[in-house]
């Protein structure tokens, strides 16, 4: 960094002097030769940190095993299995560091505990100062490449733009590095389960028997239930959401004075503020009792976790949502589509009904879709509110579990990895994905027609 | 289809107020049926304010104030009796920019009626679709694609179609707001055309910033100036014999 901030001065200088100050006689600013010298002496130092980073403690783990096949008992090291070295170098990670280890402390482990820690400041201090020289070197032949005619603008243009590209690609790698995963993971969890068993299955009871003996060995993997639940408790929010949204949108936009629409579009938009978690425990605390003693009251057997009080707990979540994207699309019907409406004698409500909403209607779709795709995803209301129960039912009045409450079940514990059971979550969180995926997708086509129609 | 009620209207000593700002003083002006009254004057000057006073557009703009009366057919248009809904049937209005609703053309005409309830069946509504095209000499270029949309069409043709639209509420009074100032010259023609042909039918208010336009389509022209009607009379008077000095500039384009 140091260095980076001298080269930038130097190059300047540099630049400036060759050119004895006259500033119009060099192709590009001064500033851009200063940077150029920046960017040659930091780019090969932060390629050395980088490397560094990656392949440090595989270096220094392999220096540290490599060291042990001297001492007695190194060549048993040598003849572990992957998954045991993988374990015993853990341990001698945890007592360089000082913490609980998971076998005996034998002497051979201590040695290599210090020799790890040796390594690791060597190594550390190796890299360091190559990175600096490294650095420095690079700045000093920059600098030496400065002269009036070099095109640093240019060069310094294409660094952005690759920098830029490296950003954007950064994204896209995440997405398909999360997506590759789950789909590998999915393919594991299949040579435990058929497709046709996940996908048509009727019941849901993830329990592997981790003996052969033991009762209830054979888990089921039937989606068809949580799916079920899903859909039923995204239904009941969109029936509440929408309606309530998109009037609200239109009250908003149609009817509410200035002041109006000041207090009450902050207060709605607080809602999208509020963390799921809270969310939750409203539904659990407040909303489930409610419903459950109103349905005594009417005569109604109501378990203490319906999928009704997740369902609007979960509706009054998205309203916001829901809410603010039509406003906006409202708000983009021209004013002069309203004004030919009123000019032709048309009330308020005619207006809105016959020009506005169909005007707004890809629109409003697209937000349905939205809030549709929140609504799928959402996990903590529901694990508070509607159980963890896979009911296969239509009845909102019972507890039903959804996708991602499950998925929050299979993984929180102790499991073990390649379990049937632990990898159905990967599978489910695909199934997951893809749902959500095309509704997104399908949104944004309808958002993008919309657009056309006004440009 | 036809319309006899001699639609008359008179606007005595209006005012209109944005807030403090002052933008039409002390305006009188008649209106009568079978006339094309133009409105000219330079930008700012108060036209389209007047305007949209006469089917009480300004009505949706919470800062504007209104003084003065407004009549048709001798009833106070401002009025607490009378439904704007009704009087928009009444003075209908086309805009500056052509905005014809991104529906089909059959249904961009045949809203009016629908709201108002015109027609008792699908004849009677295609039969009003048909005249208000046909009057607007659409008819013969879009006879066959009715149900494509109203956006698909030229800029020309919009326009015309917003004006079929506003004949088929039928109304008494068409106000036009710089009707043609989005067009090219050769659909602006088309438009004048058809203004000349809609004046037996209906009184017709324009505002136009085309002198030539003003001249050839209206019959009493009116000059405003700083919110104020400088000069109002025939529209060949105005035009070879203005009398005040600053119509003169105007029409000869020294200012404005």
């Amino acid at each position: 960094m140091l260095i980076s901030s001298a080269a930038y001065f130097i190059g300047r200088r540099k630049a400036l002097q060759s050119v004895q100050g006259d500033v119009r006689q060099l192709h590009s600013l001064p500033g851009h030769y200063g940077w150029f010298s920046a960017m040659t002496s930091l780019l090969p130092g932060m390629i050395i940190i980088l490397a560094w980073i990656i392949f440090g403690p595989v270096i220094i783990d392999n220096m540290t095993l490599a060291s042990l096949a001297g001492l007695e008992g190194g060549e048993k090291i040598q003849s572990l299995s992957d998954f045991d070295r993988a374990i015993y170098l853990n341990d001698i990670h945890n007592l360089a560091v000082g913490d609980a280890t998971s076998r005996p402390v034998t002497e051979s482990l201590t040695f290599a505990a210090q020799y790890y820690q040796r390594a690791q400041q060597d190594i550390f201090w190796i890299f360091s100062l190559s990175a600096v020289a490294i650095s420095a070197l690079a700045a000093t032949l920059g600098i030496r490449k400065i002269s009036p005619t070099m095109r640093s603008r240019n060069i310094l243009e294409r660094l952005i733009l690759s920098g830029l590209a490296l950003c954007s690609l950064l994204a896209v790698l995440t997405t398909v590095g999360i997506v590759s995963s789950l789909i590998f993971e999915t393919l594991r969890f299949l040579d435990h389960v058929s497709l046709a068993d996940f996908l048509l299955g009727l019941k849901w009871s993830p329990q592997t028997a981790l003996r052969a003996d033991q009762v209830g060995s054979s888990g089921a993997f039937g989606v068809i239930p949580l799916f079920a639940g899903t859909l039923l408790i995204t239904f009941i929010a969109l029936v509440f959401a929408v309606p309530v949204g998109l009037l609200s949108a239109i009250y908003m936009t149609e009817f509410a004075s200035r002041g109006a629409r000041a207090v009450f579009k902050p207060l709605l938009e607080l809602l999208a503020g509020i963390p799921t978690v809270v969310y939750g425990f409203f539904a659990a605390l407040v909303v489930a009792p409610f419903i459950r003693t109103s349905g005594d009251f009417l005569g109604l057997e109501i378990a203490s976790e319906s999928a009704l009080a997740a369902g609007l707990v979960m509706g009054v979540m998205i309203i916001p949502l829901m809410s603010s994207l039509s406003d906006d699309v409202i708000s983009a019907v021209p004013q002069s589509l309203r004004d030919a409406s009123y000019g032709l004698g048309a009330t308020k409500t005619e207006t809105i009904l016959n020009v506005i909403i169909p005007s707004a209607l890809p629109g409003i779709v697209s937000a349905f879709l939205l809030a549709a795709s929140r609504a799928i995803g959402e996990t903590m209301i529901v694990v508070m509110a509607a159980g963890m129960a896979a009911n296969l039912t239509a009845n909102p009045l019972e507890a039903v579990t959804t996708v991602t409450v499950q998925i929050v079940a299979l993984l929180t514990g102790d499991q073990e990895f390649n379990s049937a059971k632990t990898l159905s979550a990967f599978a489910l969180g695909l199934a997951l994905f893809t749902i959500t995926l095309i509704l997104n997708f399908i949104a944004l086509k309808v958002v993008r027609k919309y657009q056309e129609q006004y440009d | 289809m036809e319309n006899t009620s001699k639609a008359m209207i008179k606007a005595r000593n209006v005012n209109v107020y944005y807030d403090d700002n002052h933008a039409i003083k002390n305006v009188d002006l008649d209106i009568s049926s079978g006339t094309v009254t133009a409105l000219i004057g330079p930008s700012g000057c108060g036209k389209s304010t007047f305007l949209r006073c006469i089917n009480r557009m300004n009505d949706s703009i919470p800062s504007c104030r209104i003084t003065g009366s407004i009549t048709l057919d001798g009833q106070d248009i401002y009025d607490k009796t009378i439904d704007v809904v009704q009087l928009r049937a009444r003075v209908g209005m086309v805009f500056q920019k052509p905005n014809p609703f991104p529906k089909s053309i059959y249904d961009n005409v045949a809203y009016g009626p629908r709201i108002h309830g015109f027609a008792r069946n699908s004849a009677e509504l295609d039969e009003i679709v048909f005249t208000s095209l046909q009057k607007s000499g659409l008819w013969d270029e879009v006879k066959d694609r009715l149900d494509t949309s109203g956006t698909a069409l030229s800029g020309g043709q919009q326009q015309r179609l917003c004006i079929a639209r506003t004949i088929a509420v039928n109304p008494e009074v068409i106000l036009m707001d710089e009707p043609c100032s989005a067009l090219d010259p050769i659909a602006t023609a088309i438009i004048e055309e058809l203004i000349e042909e809609l004046r037996s039918r209906f009184a017709i208010v324009i505002v136009t910033h085309s002198m030539q336009q003003a001249a050839r389509v209206s019959q009493k022209t009116a000059f405003f100036y700083l919110g104020e009607i400088l000069e109002f009379g025939d529209t060949s008077e105005i035009f070879t014999n203005p009398k005040v000095e600053k119509t003169k500039d105007y029409i000869t384009g020294r200012y404005g």
